[in-house]
């Protein structure tokens, strides 16, 4: 017999519930409002009162009003179908809803019951295995996807049967295992884990190897981010965060994209999933869609959902990692989440922390992002879970709760500059203050200098220190002014722009340009910073902008003509004879 | 409004502040309506049998025996094609002499759009300013607010944007609009012979402030019935949504929450987004496009509330006294539409993106000038084109007053450039500079 309670005061969406037994903290309960059913979370408890957040509005809610308790957490079903699907942020398929607005109360599967897979299997009779060991494998548009033990099985189990290859929905009983104490259990293509909590079937967490591709030169050539790693991008609105989230979700090298529309807007899940089924992933060549879930809480949508939004969008990507596959999840924005926590904690009349924020906001934001990372599997296999937020830092000021929480968290680092954007210079990702420590990990140099070449992270350094040099001095250069100082100033000034013009920038809205692949990164590396290495003669400033100018127009040029086609090479052609005119 | 018979009356507040009424009552729904004294109230806290109601026209001279009687239903309003060249008070009951509306009864602030159901914005908007087309192109079913300060003419930009629009009906939603404003939409909308297509919802300076947060609602759940039921392109007005948030700060105030940045509530994020996200592209055709004004102070947009506000919206449009050329223009550094590439070279011309490009970063280039310039130092002959170059995108591209086709501002662009600058200065590419360049 489950706990019930009735309802004793409602503000917004917290509700306080009179309860009659006992409750746990995040378990879930329905609230009775004229025949629907509202989903509503544990959030607090004191003496017999609960306090429960409503992942729907309370609209019409009267006190007296009955709560069933439902004795488990919030929970993501997870089985073959997850991708290529729009879910809500408590993993209602949005597709199968009816009618235009969301009504209140509707519930979806996310599954889809009736569909057929084929299944093969991988255990057989007999074998021990335990909790995340693959037992099967069925054909998910072109990936593998593993049937699984179910994550929160625990101790040893032995496979008793397991059905032969063929074609069985997700309900059908797949094996049966057999517990060490001898019951017998079932196992189907789905199972279901609690959101908040992080799935740990895997061997060991070592250290980042790999560098995630993403096509971006900014990223990947500047500041990587490591498969399996961490990374956030703040920035003021109207700098091109979406952009650049969305150019990493069509580009980014991963098996398996996740994407979490947090407490944003609804035309931006639009776009993806219109775009997204007609794109092509450059890796694969499959369709963008095939890899992709989307998770979306739009900012219009009940504010408790959104904290359940990242959590589904985490599990979701934890499950796919067990199947030894590396997936991406991007959630924008990690600001949203917190606002939620923020609106929630004000209410409950919290003593608050910082702007507001709950004081425990940094070490939710810590554990969340520790639950990213490359794994070993039981079965020797990899796999990871790369994420990158997105924070919206208030009036665009990085020194706020959000955003300092997250620098501790995160270890990459792409800081959104207002001023770049206002320059139309995207991404406007400021090359000097961004960071990413993986450059720093010798397991990460090591996989570079054999993946492109020995001594590539000197080579990126170097390109670093030109651009820094540069912004000193063009800030001596505006005290000074342009005949107040060495010729070499401006000479230093105008290679750090040549870089940033003709590698920083990147135009995400260009077939060619918006994605370079790492060969053409190096390419045009090599060629920059030779250029920047040659010995140069101008009879004044304005020469030395002109010829820049110049070779900063052809290097564009060939960035916006496909890699080592022949226009690519004319444009070559031309920069060659720009630079045997001047320079030796 | 009226008070159902067989309903309780209550006669003993417990509490009264500025905004809000508490008293015991008993089978009280979240959101329903009350009236206190014959004034309109919302139900916004319960806590075991006290009632806590939000007063809309204020408290003032509510005693504390005051009547109390609960409507059981939330605002609503009464929908049909009668709300069409129609003014109407935050309450929906009409202010311009004319009979009541008969229509459907609808609750307003209801549930939004799945996303799912939504269809990809693609249609364009021209208004014939070229700060807007050129730049900051705007599509239907976009949300967008002209950031400006009180002294800019915000109101007839906006007036003049919905009147150039091709849309089947404007919806003003006025919070806080001083009376010659009000009067000043009146006129232009009848002038412009327009009035058919117009529904105005408005709440001027001299009605009590928390009134205005009706006032979105209800001009939003007018568009929905257009947009929604009739499958019309709706385009709606909201000004000036500052003082709505000013009204929210107010009842939350009141309330004892505990205030977040800039005095405003923790949920102001979430209060803004319901309203602007009501923007939508029906996949029927219909469209809901919203066009508001944030007012700042002295140009701050890290104030809380042009701050949440740009984060939510789909870019702004900030509105900027140009001192070189004397003209109000749209900034085109901060300003920003970001369904802009949705139409960009796909409705209009395929230099359209490159041309905005290379005109901002010129322009760019100019603003370094100028504090070159400023701070003294020689100009060198870039420079000064650079400076000759903004006057000129100034006065002829980015001001107001511009009302061309979006053809003729490329073209206008192509000119100015070739006038002041090499191709290669221009940084656009080839195949366009061999097509377009007026040598």
């Amino acid at each position: 017999m489950n706990t019930t309670g009735k309802v004793t005061g409602i503000v917004s969406n917290l509700v306080t519930v009179q309860t009659d037994g006992p409750v746990a903290e995040n378990e879930l309960c329905y609230i009775n409002v004229g025949g629907t059913q509202l989903l509503a979370e544990v959030i607090k408890v004191n003496a017999d009162k609960a306090s429960v957040q409503v992942f729907e509005s309370t609209r019409g809610l009267k006190n007296g009003d009955s709560v069933e308790f439902l004795g488990k957490m919030l929970e993501a079903t997870l089985g073959p179908g997850l991708l290529s699907s729009v879910y809500d942020g408590l993993e209602n398929n949005l597709a199968t809803m009816t009618g235009v607005f969301l009504k209140r109360g509707e519930y979806t599967d996310p599954l889809d019951h009736g569909k057929l897979w084929d299944f093969t299997p991988i255990a057989k009779a007999g074998d021990k295995v335990i909790a995340a060991d693959w037992l099967g494998e069925v054909r998910e548009g072109w990936l593998p996807h593993k049937i699984m033990v179910p994550f929160s099985f625990k101790g040893n189990y032995t496979v008793e049967s397991i059905v032969e290859a063929g074609q069985y929905n997700i309900d059908a009983v797949i094996a049966v295992l057999k517990d060490e104490s001898g019951d017998r259990i079932d196992v189907t293509m789905t199972q279901r884990w609690p959101v908040k909590i992080a799935v740990k079937n895997y061997r060991e967490k070592p250290r980042p190897t790999r560098i995630m591709e993403t096509g971006l030169r900014v990223m990947d050539t500047f500041n990587p981010i490591a498969e399996g790693g961490t990374g956030f991008i703040p920035g003021p609105f109207g700098c091109g965060k979406t952009v650049l989230q969305h150019a990493i979700a069509k580009q980014g090298e991963a098996d398996v994209i996740v994407m979490a529309a947090c407490g944003e807007r609804a035309n931006e899940v639009v776009e993806i999933f219109t775009e997204f089924p007609e794109l092509v992933d450059p890796h694969t060549g499959r369709k963008l869609m095939e890899r992709t879930t989307i998770i979306c809480n739009t900012s219009n949508m009940p504010v408790a959902a959104r904290e359940a939004s990242v959590y589904t969008a985490m599990t979701i990507c934890e499950y796919y990692r067990a199947m030894g596959l590396r997936c991406l999840l991007l959630a924008d924005s990690t600001s949203r989440w917190a606002q939620a926590l923020r609106e929630m904690s004000n209410r409950m009349e919290e003593l608050p922390g910082a702007d507001a924020f709950p004081v425990d906001l940094s070490s939710i934001i810590s554990n969340f992002y520790a639950r990213a990372g490359m794994v070993i599997l039981n079965n020797g296999q990899t796999g990871a879970v790369t994420f990158i937020g997105t924070v919206s830092p208030a009036g665009g000021n990085l020194k706020e709760p959000v955003t300092e929480s997250t620098k501790k968290a995160a270890r990459c680092f792409y800081a959104l500059e207002q001023n770049r954007a206002d320059q139309k210079r995207y991404p406007a990702v400021n090359p000097i203050d961004s960071y990413s420590k993986y450059l720093e990990y010798p397991e990460i140099a090591g996989y570079l200098n054999e993946k492109i070449e020995k001594g590539w992270v000197e080579k990126v350094n170097k390109a670093k220190v030109l651009v820094r040099r540069g912004k000193e001095m063009a800030d001596q250069i505006n005290i000074l002014g342009d005949d107040g100082v060495p010729m070499s100033y401006h000479e230093a000034f105008w290679k750090s722009e040549m870089i940033d013009f003709a590698f920083l920038q990147q135009d995400a809205f260009d077939p060619i340009d918006a994605l370079c692949p790492f060969e053409r990164q190096k390419f045009m590396l090599d060629l920059i910073l030779d250029i920047c290495d040659k010995q140069y003669e101008f009879e004044d400033y304005e020469k030395c902008r002109g010829y820049f100018k110049s070779l900063i127009n052809a290097l564009r040029q060939m960035n916006y003509t496909e890699f080592k086609s022949k226009a690519f090479e004319e444009n070559f052609e031309k920069l060659q004879k720009l630079l045997s005119e001047n320079g030796n | 409004m009226a008070t159902k018979a067989y309903q309780k009356t209550y006669t003993q507040l417990s509490a009264i502040t500025k905004a809000t009424v508490s008293l015991k009552a008993s089978g009280v729904a979240n959101d329903e309506l009350a009236s206190v004294e014959g004034r309109l109230a919302q139900v916004v806290k319960t806590k075991g049998d006290t009632v806590t109601l939000q007063v809309f026209a204020g408290t003032e001279g509510i005693p504390t025996n005051a009547e109390v009687s609960f409507h059981g239903a939330p605002p609503t309003l009464k929908v049909s094609e009668q709300l069409s060249g129609r003014f109407f008070n935050a309450y929906g009951s009409p202010i311009d002499g004319g009979p009541e509306i008969e229509g459907e009864e609808r609750p307003v602030g209801g549930p939004s759009v799945n996303p799912y159901k939504r269809k990809q914005p693609s249609e364009l908007i021209p208004t014939g300013i070229a700060g807007i087309d050129l730049n900051n192109t705007l599509v239907s079913g976009q949300k967008i607010p002209f950031f400006a300060d009180p002294d800019q003419p915000y109101n007839q930009v906006m007036a003049d944007v919905a009147l150039r629009a091709d849309v089947d009906k404007i919806i003003l939603g006025g919070m806080g609009l001083s009376n010659d404003d009000y009067l000043y939409f009146r006129h232009k909308f009848e002038s412009a012979g327009a009035l058919e297509k117009i529904v105005s919802f408005v709440n001027t300076t001299e009605e009590p402030p928390v009134e205005r947060l009706l006032i979105p609602d209800m001009a939003l759940a007018a568009a929905e019935y257009f947009a929604v039921d009739k499958n019309e392109k709706v385009l709606v007005l909201l000004t000036d949504m500052t003082l709505y948030a000013d009204a929210l700060s107010i009842v939350s105030n009141r309330m004892d929450q505990i205030p977040s940045k800039d005095s405003m509530p923790g949920s102001l994020y979430s209060d803004l987004a319901k309203i602007y996200e009501k923007a939508v592209q029906l996949p029927d055709g219909g469209s809901i496009t919203i066009i508001a004004v944030t007012t700042l102070n002295d140009g701050d947009i890290t104030h809380a509330i042009p701050d949440n506000t740009g984060y939510i919206t789909e870019g702004q449009l900030f509105l900027r006294a140009d001192s070189d050329t004397g003209k109000v223009i749209i900034d085109p550094f901060r300003s920003l539409s970001r369904l802009k590439q949705l139409v960009q070279g796909k409705k209009t011309r395929e230099d359209h993106s490159q041309v905005m490009n290379a005109g901002v970063r010129l322009y760019a280039d100019a603003q370094n000038a100028k504090t070159k310039m400023e701070n003294g130092f020689d100009l060198s002959d870039y420079d000064l084109r650079c400076l000759d170059y903004a006057k000129e995108y100034a006065v002829r591209l980015l001001s107001i007053d511009v009302n061309i086709s979006i053809t003729e501002m490329l073209d206008t662009a192509w000119e100015i450039f070739a006038k002041h600058f090499s191709p290669a200065e221009t940084g656009i590419k080839q195949a366009l500079i061999d097509k377009y360049w007026k040598a």
